[in-house]
């Protein structure tokens, strides 16, 4: 089946995103995914988690006659296979480019860098040696093939134990694992890929690009790299124009990221992942605990639908609300609804978010309409317009958008695990997924409460705002009073 | 046979010495020197384009029909460019033993796949939309540099075909052996175990349509192998364009008569 091809618009909004240094998944430019690394039960099989791309390595030997040319040394046969189940564009049997590419910088990253000792596979110079195979194959495309395949085909190799032999004259003898403990592969360093893609003519990079950005680049730059700072093989596809003094500074971030090895940044280095990896996976083994792809898969349950209400004490809620206003200390600038957005947000202590697509709220049908020269958006926050047409509107639209908007912020600074973006529309779905104390069933007895509901979600959620952001409760009531006229 | 054995041979002596003391490598050359570099372009008359090159003891045969219609499915001709083909075999009898699968298997399909990219950046491809040009590069002796051989070539091909190029795409490969980086590595050199390092440029501009580099190399190495790389690059962009200019004062005093 033929890939879906990429479409004009995405493509371009892909580009003008990187061009202004951004990424889908909000990475920045040198930003890792997270890798997880599991290991299965038997020796030698792995699957590694490059953010959703997923790779799974299988590695086995065989007793055979070594090559003709280095009777001496075992054989490293390296397999990568792209399976149907990853993305619809892989065909099984099909020799495609990518798995051309990908097969010989596995072959040239593993082999000729010589990370594995091949003599000490030797079992009889010229007759026996053992062949190790690593079969690779992909489970999931996101992106960043190589890296993943490199990294599961070396941590799978360090975990992969031969069987031992015992050489009586010709006699070769191989125990079974119960006989005797069988013996780790020698390696002597980790190489790693890491892939830069490049866009718009090289002009910009980026580490690690997933499925989409992938598709939009003009050529990849692989770099594999092992701890020692050793370059284990480079190498440059997709035709784009390369200037030297682009492959050097990106020799300067392999060094930088191999440092972090002792920092725990989010730009996570493989190395000690897997060496911490491959530790723990031996210890579990020897503890006789369970070990395996089925123990280390997350177990995702709901186990509550229901959250507590909590009633509400509303008797003298404006007078509260007020008592706080006059507690605080007042600021001496309160913008004017009429002045620009820009200016205000250049000095407002406004809170910047990203801004979760608030679909119909906020954004005003200008189609018919004149176009407001200075309609400039407020930041990234996407969803929330232009205050300052909105204020044209009726104080009920009004409201609305600052009470989803207040929402938005608390909901963000706490409970952003509990709720998903993007679900924002069902109002009352949130107030209750909202602190117990703060349930508002006003809400539904119509637009006649809501500005007093708004007063005890300004109660409630200004201190908690305030507590979380460090916001002090003042400049946050300062933020609500701004735009509402009371 | 008698290559491997020497450099089995060469490994059981002690040390490799791909540099002498005085500073020459086993062929004699100075550690900066490029192999001598002979072609002939025009060699098929069928052909669009072809060229033969020599450069040392690594002989390659280059041969470009195109533009011409996509031939095969319509689907792969793209609308706004042309779609190059490149096929790279080696001939059976050009490695010290005889090679059993010519092209097919994974080397081969890798460095197909590599020219095709080099010279997808390097080719004026909008000029010809929905046609299709043809490269097929074949080895007819190997000594080292094979890639960076076939690269010239299909390079004078090209400009035989009269095909629109950004710049000549010269390709050499570069080697570090104690702190010195050679140029143009011949095969006993690239199978030593050491470093190897190919570049394929466009000389004028000093864009790098290629880099491919194996085995290890520590990382600050790295900037005086590309130098090396880099400048032999420029080297050869000066030989063949020598090349080209005789052969066009041949071609136009033949036409003169």
């Amino acid at each position: 089946m033929r890939d879906t091809p990429l479409s004009n618009c995405e493509r371009l909004f892909l580009l003008q995103a990187i061009q202004e240094k951004k990424r889908l998944d909000g990475r920045q430019t040198y930003d890792y995914r997270n890798i997880k690394i599991l290991f299965g039960t038997d020796y030698g099989c792995c699957i590694v988690e490059l953010g959703k791309t997923r790779v799974l390595c299988q590695v086995s030997c065989e007793l055979v006659p070594p090559k003709d040319s280095r009777p001496t040394e075992g054989i490293l046969y390296f397999n990568l296979e792209l399976s149907p189940m990853a993305s619809p564009a892989f065909e099984s049997n099909r020799q495609s480019e990518l798995l051309v590419m990908l097969n010989r910088q596995l072959e040239r990253c593993l082999r000729n860098s010589k990370c594995i000792d091949t003599e000490s596979l030797c079992v009889i110079s010229g007759e026996k040696v053992w062949q190790i195979r690593v079969d690779v194959h992909v489970l999931n495309h996101d992106g960043n093939l190589m890296d993943a395949a490199s990294i599961a085909a070396i941590s799978a190799l360090s975990h992969f134990r031969r069987p031992d032999v015992a050489i009586q004259g010709r006699e070769v003898t191989v125990f079974s694992p119960e006989e005797r403990d069988p013996i780790p592969l020698s390696i002597y360093h980790m190489p790693i890929c890491v892939s830069f893609a490049f866009f718009l003519q090289g002009s910009y990079l980026l580490v690690d690009p997933c499925e989409r950005e992938e598709r939009v680049k003009d050529g990849l730059l692989v770099i594999a790299m092992n701890k020692h700072r050793e370059i284990c093989s480079i190498q440059s596809s997709g035709g784009i124009m390369l200037l030297k003094d682009q492959v050097k500074p990106v020799e300067m971030l392999l060094l930088v990221e191999g440092e972090h090895e002792n920092h725990s940044s989010e730009r996570i280095k493989p190395f000690p992942v897997l060496l911490c990896f491959s530790s723990f996976v031996l210890m579990q083994r020897k503890e006789g605990g369970k070990f395996g792809f089925a123990e280390s898969l997350p177990i995702e349950r709901i186990t509550a639908l229901k959250r507590d209400e909590a009633p509400v004490e509303m008797a003298d809620v404006k007078d509260t609300a007020e008592e706080i206003i006059n507690r605080t200390e007042s600021s001496t600038e309160v913008y004017p609804p009429g002045l620009k957005t820009r200016e205000r947000s250049a000095a407002s202590p406004v809170l910047v978010a990203t801004g979760t697509a608030q679909v119909g709220e906020g954004i005003v049908n200008s189609w018919g309409l004149e176009e407001d020269e200075d309609d400039e958006v407020i930041i990234e926050d996407k969803g929330g317009g232009n205050p300052r047409r909105l204020q044209n509107k009726g104080e009920l639209e009004l409201s609305l958008w600052l009470y989803f908007r207040l929402l938005y912020h608390t909901v963000r600074l706490h409970l952003f695990s509990l709720v998903r973006p993007g679900k924002l529309q069902d109002s009352e779905d949130l107030m209750q997924c909202l602190t117990p104390r703060v349930y508002l069933d006003d809400l539904e007895e119509g637009a006649g409460h809501t500005e007093e509901a708004l007063m005890v979600l300004l109660a409630g959620s200004t201190s908690m705002m305030a507590s979380s952001s460090g916001i002090s409760s003042s400049i946050s009531l300062q933020l609500v009073m701004s735009f509402v006229d009371f | 046979m008698a290559i491997t054995e020497l450099s089995a041979l060469l490994k059981g002596m002690a040390g490799l010495e791909l540099l002498s003391e005085q500073g020459y490598r086993l062929d004699g050359r100075k550690a900066g020197e490029l192999r001598k570099l002979q072609a002939r372009m025009s060699v098929f008359a069928q052909a669009d384009g072809s060229a033969y090159l020599e450069q040392g003891n690594t002989k390659v045969l280059a041969v470009v029909y195109g533009p011409h219609e996509t031939r095969g499915s319509r689907a792969k001709s793209l609308h706004d460019r042309a779609v190059i083909n490149c096929q790279f075999s080696m001939a059976t009898f050009s490695t010290a033993e005889r090679k059993r699968r010519p092209h097919g298997d994974r080397k081969s399909s890798e460095m197909s796949l590599h020219l095709k990219q080099t010279f997808e950046a390097a080719v004026l491809t909008q000029l010809y939309p929905r046609s299709q040009i043809d490269i097929y590069v074949k080895i007819l002796q190997a000594d080292g540099s094979n890639y960076s051989a076939c690269v010239n070539a299909a390079t004078l091909a090209l400009v035989d075909a009269g095909i629109p190029l950004r710049d000549y795409v010269c390709a050499c490969t570069a080697g570090f052996v104690e702190d010195t980086a050679l140029a143009d590595l011949c095969h006993v050199e690239e199978s030593g175990g050491g470093t190897a390092l190919a570049l394929a440029l466009l000389p004028c501009s000093g864009n790098i349509a290629l880099v491919q580099m194996d085995s290890r190399l520590h990382q600050d190495h790295l900037d005086k192998l590309m130098e090396a790389a880099a400048k032999a690059c420029q080297d050869l962009s000066k030989v063949l364009d020598g090349v080209v200019r005789r052969h066009l004062e041949e071609v136009s005093d033949l036409t003169k008569h």
